[in-house]
């Protein structure tokens, strides 16, 4: 923790979304897509590339555009920036892999309400210069990508035995079904949630004494 | 042109397909708004309602887009929309109902960024309902966004009595209920398909 703080401001920029603030597993913003496409590795990575394209073009334009936006319209002006680059991403994944974009559906549109992005252009980028507003975006959707990734993950291997398509668990593995269906998501996400929450209150009870010595 | 009757257009959105627990639309005011069975029941109501005349909107948007021959500009035409139906939502309730608005209170500006109401729009497109069905599809979204959403609140009034451990408490548990909530739901699995 005092290593990231002494660190020059660029690098905090972009490290903090990756852990520290990590948008979905600290934050718990944009939780829909984070449980609705993640039921394969390839789903939730692809996902999450999308929305950190989205992301760090947005960041790019709010930032860019701060000045000139009137306060009072600020927040439809966003959704509008976004709403045009999500149209952007999905007919770009629509030409890319047909497979890919029936298999992420309406989520593509739905990257639009993500409270992710718009929380990032009205808490970040609208209030700092291009370059920090750049790696803000570009940290947070890595860590955006990386909470899908690990979901997908996850849910893949244990519903299927399979991790990016290719069996890697032995045939004799009974796949859980249950972590490709709409509940394991959750039962996933609520899993990670308590590692996380365990794994911090373990580093706090280790930090007191340190601070006390 | 979709040719599935009404009955089923509704029972698929409230329970099969539930939008919360099938679809994971509206997870945030699911997550969020889910801790009191009062303001569930509230929430439920305001966003059935948005839901109804977005859906109305949105198709006679859509007819209007395909006339001009623009569907890529659908995404923003139907958030703009959305905008403006909360906008306008909110200001009839606090014309015709002081005491409505106020039991609402936040609520209704939150409305605009629950993926649900985009979500609803979206899909009605998709699967070329017709205006019928599209009413219809609306009102059962609500109606199992609502069922969802009091069911929650139902069982987080309980769990604040239980004795939970401390790693758990907040988010993770909440998500375990939901999860099981869930697998329950998929019971409803097959009903409306005739």
């Amino acid at each position: 923790m005092a290593i990231e703080q002494r660190d020059a401001p660029a690098a905090d920029d972009l490290l903090k979304g990756l852990w520290r603030e990590n948008p979905v597993f600290v934050q718990l913003l944009g939780m829909c897509p984070v449980l609705a496409v993640t039921n394969s590795a390839i789903n939730g990575l692809s996902m999450g590339i999308a929305t950190l394209f989205v992301l760090v073009l947005s960041n790019t334009l709010v930032s860019l555009l701060r000045r000139a936006i009137p306060r009072e319209v600020r927040i439809a002006t966003f959704i509008l920036i976004i709403a045009s680059f999500v149209t952007v991403v999905d007919y770009l994944i629509q030409a890319v892999s047909l497979e890919l974009h029936k298999s992420l559906g309406a989520f593509i549109s739905l990257i639009v309400v993500n409270c992710l992005i718009l929380g990032r252009a009205e808490a970040f980028a609208s209030r700092h210069g291009v370059s920090r507003a750049v790696l803000d975006g570009l940290g947070m959707g890595l860590g955006f990508t990386f909470a899908l990734l690990c979901m997908g993950a996850v849910r893949e291997l244990l519903g299927s035995g399979t991790l990016f398509g290719v069996a890697v668990l032995p045939d004799a593995f009974q796949p859980w079904v249950v972590m490709v269906l709409p509940g394991g998501g959750f039962f996933t996400l609520g899993a990670l949630l308590l590692l996380i929450n365990h794994m911090q209150a373990r580093r706090a009870a280790s930090a007191i004494p340190v601070e006390q010595a | 042109m979709n040719d599935a009757s009404l009955w089923s257009v509704f029972i698929n959105a409230s329970l099969v397909n539930n939008f919360v627990l099938a679809y994971f639309l509206g997870i945030c005011p699911f997550l969020g708004v889910s801790g009191k069975l009062a303001t569930a029941t509230r929430m439920g109501a305001a966003v059935t309602f948005v839901m109804l005349v977005a859906a109305g909107s949105a198709y006679a948007v859509n007819l209007l887009l395909e006339w001009a021959g623009v569907p890529y500009l659908r995404l923003i035409c139907y958030i703009v929309i959305i905008a403006s139906t909360v906008q306008f939502v909110e200001m009839l309730v606090k014309k015709l109902s002081r005491a409505l608005f106020r039991a609402l209170g936040i609520f209704l500006p939150l409305i605009t960024t629950n993926c649900a109401i985009l979500g609803l729009a979206l899909f009605q497109t998709n699967r070329e309902y017709d205006l019928a069905q599209s009413l219809v599809f609306a009102l059962g979204a609500g109606a199992g966004f609502t069922l969802a959403l009091v069911l929650m609140a139902g069982i987080r009034e309980k769990l604040e009595l239980a004795s939970v451990p401390d790693v758990a408490r907040g988010a993770a548990i909440t998500l375990m209920v939901a999860g099981i909530l869930s697998l329950s739901f998929m019971g409803f699995a097959g009903l409306g398909a005739g």
